[in-house]
């Protein structure tokens, strides 16, 4: 059966974003993402954290699990430990998984698990209305702001780099055909995939609003806006490691990519490495039977109901007669 | 009824071995049919700080330890000072002889306001100040004191063992104080040896090294040490099958039987051995086919109470196991469970607190923080395991409670019991039964529409595991319809705070008494004892002690904190004289739920938050003043070093 995006659609509940909002494009392009890539609902269970972004997954047919603040990976990580055959996509915005959640990224880059993780990076926390994000630039103010934000911002994909992510890109919650194409191949990679998606907060973010990333201050002698985006594949960046020894050079490339912002944003795969054996494969060799029977599939029980296990191993070791 | 048992004991510097010298101990007596209750305190501490072990000895089973000791064998000078007094008359002292003249209060390792007690008592009994000087005071007192050249025995070792640099193998002091305790002790040397070779057994050629410096200080102990030690220990044949384990194994066996597939663990004393324990041994034999238990270090407890739910949700019995400081980080979690209604289970092993408090050390003082931690009201199980069996059983059946009725469980424990090691006859496993509750599965929903929480009598939705076919549905922290999306409505909300809260009247009606409550001593006389935990053990023997002296009383361990058994407590107190609370906290916390939930102040608090555990000796002393009208109300007891 091939499904197509509007079997991803949940009916009866109303997506209650503000009117403009880039969570709308975000549901578009995972719902479309899914139909693409030949999944079923109940093959897939996005996870997702607190805030605007936190309520996606109600808006989407699959397994839904709306978490803590921050805590959208290690929910997913346990998901998808314990199953391994689940497609696990874990979602959150910029406070929810740089700020209160920084901790989780960082450590879901070391552990490499095969799973997606997209942030909604707008600069804001949305639902509380309106307080600098983390990935909010030094001396912005954001029209709710008090005072300009006096931190520096954090780099998501430079820290999703040097984190161990091995996929990092970047998307726009308005360009649904590129955001949806990057939730593929995140979602197909091989890996702890990352993307970043850049979404104007209409309400609460007034600087990097939908006609700033358009370029509509910026308007070329025809009078036709000069869009601040630009696509890594049309400049030929070639993001993919092929061998180990390229691997810190495209790292490094990626990175220093990472740095443009202001006047040329570039979307796009930064860097994509394949070759890092995944968690699973490195349990797989401690435990040749896990993708088979991990441990969600475990019977636990014999016929008569009663626990299956053995504890010769552990009782004869702590044998004294 | 009297034990009569053997105490010795080790002391010395953290990383010197005292641990492994006294699981040698503790195996070989095992090994010769004889009972082991043992007893290791240490210091929040890699290297250098005092450590020391108990190990109790007798033909009959011990529940506890006892104050009295019959032999220490000092590593080091400061054991000496620290544990010279607790040795009794005719109990014996192995000492190293090149720290005889060691000056008492040079000993760098002693802390300032420990210096300023042993001034004290070096005054009061005009004690010089050498080691010697100590050990002719308690020569005074009938104590055998044996001076042992440790480092002489050392160079003689090495020699046979072609060893020149005497550093590489100083770390087996340890052992040589084995076999010199084991020769006073006249104890069987083939079994010491044995005990010594299978310690070491996966470290090659250093089993055999330790064998031979073990025979050979029992060879010396032997020819030097004529004198009449009276003390023996004496192997007996048995013919049942024992294990000699610690509570953190117990806990870890426990769990793998009552089918928990992921573990996930931050590293915290006293509770990171079990989950250390649980990945050595991670593939399981089973009677079906391959099976294994999932062992995650998460990089915090945050991430572990949150990815053993996320576990849960997939169908795979899921738990994490931490202390005090790791709990603290693990409440919103718990709040997230209960809201969804997760069967996590979360081990919770006590330790002495505030803040980080006594990190190594023992204490009890969480039981309201458990009964209360999370914002907002949602169901939750909890029980309190009282000895290393009940942790191992309990530890299997939460993972039943926890499925069947849908809700977070914690197994709460305690430092005394993850550290304490015993014999017990081998658990017997062969019929527990797993409870998974109601589940659904995809040929149970072809063709209907499933609704995650749905409303039912008793509160219980059938459960969906993630990725079941036809079977999708959400969860989320909000308050949410039984589809499981977000509703604030308040008709909404006030059917799912019951068909949540209403669960609990279930469990209270289903869990059988005997989970709920133990009853011991005497139950109709008119002095009561109640307690929860690892007193357990300590009571149960001065409750036997007392009978012996024609004092009565009756003692109801409390195992199922929530729900609590109020019916059943109310019953038990009902005309009682004296009702004794007996715990390991400043305020009497089990007392004041108590008094909450039934009406009934105990009138006798003994209470002890040095975080030691008690002993049989001073429970049983604090008993008979109460029982003897001698007490004051509330007793706070201090022994221990």
């Amino acid at each position: 059966m091939v499904l197509k995006p509007i079997d991803f659609k949940v009916a009866d509940v109303y997506a209650d974003w503000c009117p403009g909002c880039g969570d709308f494009g975000i549901m578009n392009g995972v719902q479309m993402a899914f139909a693409e890539l030949g999944l079923e609902p109940h093959q897939i269970v996005m996870v997702s954290g607190i805030g605007c972004s936190g309520k996606e997954p109600h808006n989407v047919k699959c397994f839904g699990v709306h978490t803590l603040h921050g805590r959208a990976l290690p929910f997913a990580m346990g998901i998808k430990a314990a199953n391994p055959a689940l497609e696990v996509v874990a979602i959150g915005g910029d406070g929810d998984g740089l700020g209160i959640g920084a901790g989780h990224f960082v450590n879901a880059g070391r552990r490499d698990l095969d799973m997606t993780y997209i942030i909604h990076n707008n600069g804001v926390y949305g639902l509380t209305k309106g307080q600098a994000s983390p990935t909010l630039r030094r001396d912005e103010k954001t029209k709710a702001l008090p005072r300009p934000n006096i931190n520096e911002p954090v780099n998501p994909i430079g820290l999703a780099l040097i984190s161990g992510f091995t996929f990092a890109a970047r998307s726009y919650a308005y360009d649904v055909r590129h955001l949806k194409d990057t939730i593929k191949q995140a979602v197909q990679h091989k890996g702890m995939a990352f993307v970043e998606c850049l979404q104007p907060c209409p309400t609460y973010n007034d600087i990097t609003t939908k006609d700033w990333y358009a370029g509509e201050d910026r308007k070329d002698a025809q009078g036709k806006p000069q869009s601040r985006l630009y696509k890594l594949d049309e400049i030929g960046w070639d993001p993919v490691v092929k061998d180990w020894n390229e691997d810190f050079k495209k790292k490094m490339a990626a990175l220093e990519k990472t740095q443009e912002w202001g006047d040329r944003i570039p979307i796009g795969v930064f860097y994509k490495n394949e070759l890092e054996p995944t968690f699973q494969e490195r349990y797989s060799k401690r435990v040749p039977f896990y993708l088979t029977n991990p441990p969600a599939k475990q019977k636990l029980v014999d016929d008569n109901g009663n626990s299956n296990v053995d504890l010769k191993q552990f009782l004869d070791e702590l044998k004294t007669s | 009824m009297v034990i009569k048992s053997i105490n010795w004991m080790a002391g010395g510097p953290q990383g010197s071995g005292v641990d492994t010298a006294s699981n040698v101990f503790g195996r070989a007596c095992g090994y010769g049919g004889l009972y082991v209750f043992g007893r290791r305190e240490y210091h929040s501490n890699i290297k250098g700080l005092h450590s020391y072990f108990h190990q109790r000895i007798s033909t009959q089973p011990l529940l506890a330890n006892v104050n009295d000791v019959n032999l220490l064998a000092a590593f080091d000078a400061e054991t000496v000072v620290r544990h010279m007094n607790e040795v009794v008359a005719e109990g014996g002292i192995i000492v190293d002889s090149a720290q005889l003249n060691t000056k008492v209060l040079d000993i760098p390792t002693l802390p300032p306001e420990f210096k300023t007690e042993i001034g004290k008592f070096m005054k009061e009994n005009a004690l010089g100040e050498t080691v010697n000087d100590w050990l002719e005071y308690s020569k005074k007192r009938d104590v055998h004191v044996f001076p042992v050249p440790y480092m002489a025995l050392l160079i003689q070792i090495g020699k046979k063992l072609g060893v020149e640099q005497i550093s590489k193998i100083t770390r087996m002091i340890n052992v040589l104080t084995i076999g010199i305790s084991f020769s006073l002790l006249k104890y069987d040397r083939a079994l010491g040896e044995k005990a010594v070779l299978d310690t070491f057994s996966e470290k090659g050629k250093i089993a055999d090294m330790n064998a031979l410096a073990f025979n050979h200080a029992y060879d010396y102990a032997t020819e030097t040490f004529k004198d009449n030690f009276k003390h023996r220990l004496e192997k007996i044949s048995i013919t049942e099958e024992r294990i000699f384990l610690t509570g953190n194994q117990a806990v870890a066996m426990g769990k793998v039987l009552g089918g928990c597939r992921v573990q996930t663990y931050y590293p915290i004393t006293p509770a990171a051995d079990e989950s250390e324990y649980l990945e050595a041994h991670e593939i399981l034999k089973t009677s079906g086919g391959d099976e294994a238990i999932l062992v995650i270090q998460t990089e915090d407890e945050i991430a572990a109470i949150n990815s053993a739910s996320g576990a849960a949700l997939t169908g795979a019995r899921a738990a994490t196991s931490t202390s005090g400081p790791g709990f603290s980080l693990m409440v919103e979690g718990l709040s997230w469970a209960g809201n969804s209604e997760v069967p996590v289970v979360i081990t919770y092993y006590q330790r002495g607190a505030p803040a980080t408090g006594l990190p190594t050390r023992h204490g009890q003082a969480d039981l309201r923080f458990v009964m209360h931690a999370g914002h907002g009201e949602f169901p939750r199980i909890i029980l309190a395991s009282g000895d290393i069996k009940e942790c191992f059983y309990d530890a299997a059946k939460v993972f039943n409670l926890a499925e069947k009725y849908q809700v977070p469980v914690i197994h709460l424990l305690d430092k005394a019991m993850a550290n304490c090691s015993q014999t017990f006859p081998v658990f017997d496993y062969a019929n527990f039964k797993i409870d998974r509750g109601s589940i659904l599965t995809e040929k149970d929903l072809e063709g209907k529409e499933y609704r995650r929480f749905q409303f039912t009598e008793t509160g219980i939705s059938p459960r969906v595991m993630l990725g079941t076919k036809n079977g999708v549905h959400w969860y989320t922290g909000d308050e949410h319809n039984e589809e499981g999306h977000i509703s604030e409505e308040p008709s909404n909300r006030k059917m799912m705070m019951e068909k949540r809260m209403k669960k609990l009247e279930l469990v209270e009606k289903e869990v059988p008494i005997e989970d709920k409550l133990g009853f011991y001593g005497d139950q109709k006389a008119e002095s009561v004892v109640l307690s929860w935990g690892s007193p357990k053990g300590a009571i149960i023997e001065a409750i036997n002690l007392l009978q012996e002296e024609g004092l009565r009383l009756g003692f109801v361990q409390i195992r199922m904190i929530i729900p609590f058994p109020t019916g059943e407590i109310k019953r038990v107190l009902e005309g009682k004289k004296r009702v004794i609370d007996i715990e390991h906290n400043y305020n009497g916390q089990l007392g004041q739920v108590v008094k909450e939930q039934t009406g009934v102040t105990p009138n006798f608090h003994i209470l002890k938050y040095t975080g030691r555990p008690m002993t049989t000796t001073e429970v049983y002393d604090a008993l008979k003043l109460v029982l003897t009208d001698q007490a004051a109300e509330r007793q706070v007891l201090m022994f221990g070093s």
